[in-house]
């Protein structure tokens, strides 16, 4: 059973697409209104899915405190707290490009 | 839209193996869900659910077989887009597997949890969601009938009427006097009517540069007003004016066959007069019984289901969405939020709090955009603005910002349909 269990859990960390099918966290839902799923649609912002974590925490930080500047995201990120800016930069680091 | 093969796939197969805890095993009859509304909200809602959990059979009812999207449809007013772009069909959200009934939906029936369709047939729901947009008021403005919406149109439905309005406005002389009347809140798209004015003074200072827009508002203040206010001056000095409420902005009655305008103080004669009448939810709101006597829909803020009826979700223009605006992004992201809260209750779970965004992009030039952005989370019930996030674009910004954001916000159409149709 354990291994099982073990198995399952690799099967987790091993395919994006199954984490993508866990739930989404809190606000993540709403990125993916200017942040493009794909790299087909010709728009100016960055995409998201596929990246480091760290990366996109430390730049969701950087908005949120002001010491990057941008048109918008300084706006929405203040919305959030430290952990949830966390969780969201998880699942978009765990989602296939 | 990636992967998307890939992701059903994986997800039927992490579901057959039992991967979704909620999932009871050997569960067969798989739950029925209908969407009415097939616009930002609903199209949404149907192609969202159907990713989240692939065994729950879905179906969109929606009247029209072609989408036409309003955001974006003031730069065909302006002669600076072609409605084509605007049009969107419903061919990839079939592909990912929901059922399309291409038909009106024409009442509902709360015990047997039925819908019914202008065929006379009738559908099935365990949980159904209202996604119909918004009506029009057709007897709060003296005057305003659909007949006279050929004379004076509203243009705030895409389509036919924006073409109307286009072709008012190329018919109309240099010198033409256009009246645009801007209804009170709550009604779809706060700073629309603001960004139309903005775009068809565009047209006018090219093409007709003695005409002038009046604004006529039943409101004292708006949207982006300061952002807007900033633009028109650097940009149509002297071709907009607004008058507010308080200076006798409000239309209180028009007449079609001699183009009059009235209000309490004047009688305007437009070449061309936009009237944005007062709105309410789609009218099969009012048949499912979800609306309330202000006309719109109250929800539960972290499942979108109506306080009124069980069973039922709203979502979009016909929500109460407390301090979110009626907006295509709003809808979206409320969509999202309700399509996870659906899949999470019909497998018997609880739902957790989320926070919603909503950004309004609109354009005082085809190169000068400005935003206004908020976040949301429920309060009491309601949907309140977090504190200290959002706003609008900051005043006295270099052209490079307004261009940027320009750029930003035509991404930001490509983006949000290509999420909804694409
Ligand atoms: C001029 C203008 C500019 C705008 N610009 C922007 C913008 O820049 N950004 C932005 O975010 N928003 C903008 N909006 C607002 C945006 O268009 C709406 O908020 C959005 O469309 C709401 O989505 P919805 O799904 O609730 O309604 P809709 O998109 O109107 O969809 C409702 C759908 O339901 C269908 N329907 C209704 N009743 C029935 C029935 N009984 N049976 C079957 N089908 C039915 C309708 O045919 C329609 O397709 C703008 C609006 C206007 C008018
Ligand atoms: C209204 C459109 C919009 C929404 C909604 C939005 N973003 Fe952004 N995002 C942008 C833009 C535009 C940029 C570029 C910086 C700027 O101009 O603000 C950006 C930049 C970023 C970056 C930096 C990427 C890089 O390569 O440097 C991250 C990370 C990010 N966004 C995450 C998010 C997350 C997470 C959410 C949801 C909570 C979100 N965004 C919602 C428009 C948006």
């Amino acid at each position: 059973m354990i291994g099982r269990r073990a198995a399952l859990a690799a099967v987790i960390l091993l395919s994006p697409l199954a984490a993508r099918a866990a739930e989404a966290p809190s606000g993540a839902a709403a990125c993916s209104g200017c942040h493009a799923a794909g790299t087909s649609v010709d728009t100016p912002v960055p995409p998201l899915a596929g990246r480091h974590p760290l990366e996109l925490y430390g730049a969701l930080q950087a908005f949120k405190t002001g010491q990057r500047q941008g048109t918008i995201m300084d706006r929405i990120a203040k919305g959030f707290t430290d952990d949830e800016l966390k969780s969201i930069a998880e699942w978009y680091g765990a989602q296939k490009e | 839209m990636r992967n998307r093969r890939d992701f059903l796939k994986t997800g039927v197969g992490v579901a057959a193996t039992g991967l979704f805890p909620h999932v009871a095993i050997g569960q067969t009859a798989s739950p029925k869900v209908v969407v009415i509304g097939g616009g930002f909200a609903g199209a949404t809602c149907a192609r969202m659910l159907k990713r989240l959990d692939p065994r729950i059979a879905i179906t969109l009812v929606e009247q029209n077989p072609v989408f036409t999207a309003c955001p974006f449809s003031n730069e065909v007013l302006a002669g600076l887009r072609d409605i084509k772009d605007q049009e969107f069909d419903y061919k990839k959200i079939v592909g990912d597997g929901v059922n399309l009934a291409v038909m009106a939906a024409t009442g509902i029936d709360h015990q047997a949890r039925t819908v019914s369709l202008s065929d006379g047939s009738t559908l099935a729901y365990d949980r159904l969601v209202v996604a119909p947009g918004v009506d029009f008021r057709w007897d709060a403005l003296p005057g305003y009938t659909e007949a006279a919406a050929e004379r004076m149109p509203h243009a705030w439905k895409a389509g036919a009427q924006t073409l109307l309005l286009r072709q008012h406005l190329e018919a109309m002389e240099d010198g033409g006097l256009v009246v645009i009347a801007a209804p009170a809140n709550p009604y779809r798209c706060p700073p629309g009517p603001y960004e139309r004015a903005s775009l068809i003074a565009h047209y006018l200072k090219a093409k007709k540069p003695k005409s002038k827009i009046v604004i006529l508002d039943t409101k004292d203040a708006f949207s982006k007003q300061k952002l807007f206010e900033e633009g028109w001056k650097a940009l149509y000095p002297g071709l907009v004016e607004w008058v507010p409420l308080s200076q006798g902005g409000k239309v209180t009655s028009v007449e079609p066959a001699s183009m009059t305008v009235a209000t309490d103080f004047d009688k305007h004669k437009p070449a061309v007069a936009n009237i944005i009448p007062p709105q309410k939810a789609g009218k099969i709101a009012e048949l499912a019984g979800v609306a309330d006597r202000t006309g719109w829909c109250p929800i539960d803020p972290l499942t979108f289901a109506s306080t009124l009826q069980p069973n039922i979700h709203v979502i979009g223009d016909a929500a109460i969405a407390g301090a979110m605006p009626k907006s295509a992004f709003a809808a979206n992201s409320q969509a999202k939020v309700c399509a996870a809260a659906v899949a999470k209750l019909l497998a018997g779970g609880t739902v957790a709090e989320n926070k919603l965004v909503n950004t309004c992009y609109s354009l005082v030039a085809p190169d000068y955009g400005i935003t206004v952005a908020g976040v949301y989370h429920p309060v009491n019930g309601q949907l309140v603005d977090v504190e200290g996030a959002g706003g609008t674009s900051p005043v006295n910004a270099p052209a490079t910002t307004r261009a940027l954001e320009a750029s930003l916000a035509n991404g930001w159409f490509k983006t949000i349909t290509g999420e909804v149709f694409g």
